[in-house]
């Protein structure tokens, strides 16, 4: 008779090892070879310092930044199933969501996290830079952190929006209006002067980049609409991208933060 | 032999395929960014005129009439014998005050600014007056109003004839 345990006979059938084709991580080698040959953990260093995974080292911020990204995604996306980004529907499609849809602490959980991860995101921060994580060779990383955090604040900004009640829509109109004071771009910034001939105006309330923003030249459907694609699919795929090159270059840089 | 030179690229002429390769390559993605930065422009939005005829002088009754605040974002306002067409953009952040009659005045919801009937500011962040538009008088006896010349009294753009019509 065979000595072998039932999870060594698992472990040799055809099934498992289509599945997993490294050994069991019994040696070096092969815990080694089970983050390099995994899609999701070949991003993670294979091996890490005990000194650089201490709490009160890393505060875990930013894998607590990624794990609310992975949360307002799903819940994001079951809002989803529910919400219409058109005037007529967006408001009462909210207040539906509360009043007429199980578990109606869904937008709130995803408002919730929206808050936790801006905060989240700036005590990452905060805690590379008091680490002096940034420092060669991780400037570059720095500065993948840097656009990821102003996407984290679009991707507040353009949500903000999606609720369509007047605290919404005020709020995007004093927003927004920051883009009109862009240089050359915007109607009322500096170089919008200079772009006059005559009685032409060049950049003007119809072609400026506050215009492109809202499709329109106040806060009306048109910017509905382009905030609401904006928040579900043009940022977080962005996002995601910059998310996947961050996670890299922290292990081609050495790893999480311990000093090289 | 006859087949090296036929399919066998030297050396230059490899580079010369590289560099007309690359270039259609970068005029293909730069013209798909244009187009793509021009499609984020309509050709027609279905938001109000920038210019409208705003009736007769006569229609006007003294004081601050919101007929056209709604559709076209105008307050005309009857004072000292002028008729101007006043901006409800508010100079502080953009939004839309109200006119409260009770109070003579135009105030922001948003942060609290506070405009005379003139819309000159006298309370609240707002740094600045409300902003007029062209208004004009048309051959018919009608009120043309043209909101993309606009006049500003911190500039003393308010003494410009455009900025006001004599009733």
């Amino acid at each position: 008779m065979s000595d072998k345990g039932i999870a060594d006979k698992v472990r040799e059938t055809q099934v498992w090892k289509s599945i997993f084709r490294h050994g069991p991580p019994s040696n070096a080698r092969n815990r080694a070879a089970i983050v390099a040959g995994n899609v999701f953990l070949h991003l993670h260093p294979i091996k890490l310092k005990k000194s650089g995974v201490q709490l009160g080292y890393t505060w875990c911020m930013g894998g607590l930044t990624f794990f609310i990204f992975l949360a307002l995604t799903v819940t994001g996306l079951l809002l989803m199933f529910y919400y219409r980004p058109t005037a007529e529907y967006a408001y009462t499609d909210i207040i539906a969501l509360r009043e007429h849809v199980p578990l109606g602490i869904m937008r709130e959980l995803h408002r919730w996290g929206a808050h936790a991860m801006v905060i989240t995101v700036w005590l990452h921060m905060f805690r590379v830079f008091m680490t002096g994580s940034y420092k060669p060779p991780r400037e570059f990383n720095w500065g993948i952190g840097v656009i990821l955090l102003v996407l984290t604040l679009l991707l507040s900004f353009t949500g903000y929006l999606l609720p369509w009640d007047q605290l919404a829509i005020w709020a995007i109109t004093v927003g927004s209006n920051m883009a009109k004071a862009t240089p050359f771009m915007g109607h009322g910034g500096p170089g919008a002067m200079l772009a006059q001939i005559g009685d032409f105006v060049m950049v003007s309330n119809k072609n400026d980049v506050r215009f492109q923003l809202l499709g329109g030249r106040f806060v009306g459907e048109p910017a509905l609409l382009r905030f609401y694609i904006l928040h579900c699919v043009f940022i977080p795929l962005v996002v995601g991208v910059l998310i996947a090159v961050h996670f890299w270059r922290v292990r081609k840089d050495g790893g999480i933060s311990a000093p090289l | 032999m006859s087949n090296d030179s036929k399919t066998n690229l030297n050396r230059r002429e490899f580079f010369s395929y590289v560099v007309v390769g690359w270039t259609m390559f970068t005029a293909a993605i730069a013209g798909m960014a244009s187009l793509a930065f021009r499609f984020s422009y309509p050709n027609v939005n279905f938001e109000p005129e920038m210019d409208f005829l705003a009736g007769m002088p006569g229609d006007y009754p003294a004081g601050v009439d919101e007929r056209w605040k709604n559709s076209f974002g105008v307050w005309m306002v009857k004072q000292d014998g002028k008729l101007v067409a006043l901006s409800n953009i508010c100079t502080h952040l953009g939004c839309i005050p109200n006119w409260l009659a009770a109070e003579l005045k135009f105030k922001c919801p948003c942060h609290g600014s506070g405009y005379y009937m003139s819309g000159i500011n006298f309370e609240g962040p707002a740094p600045r007056p409300l902003e007029r538009y062209k208004i004009m008088l048309l051959a018919d006896g009608k009120i043309k109003i043209d909101k993309t010349k606009v006049y500003r009294q911190e500039k003393g753009e308010w003494d410009n004839k455009e900025s006001y019509l004599e009733v």
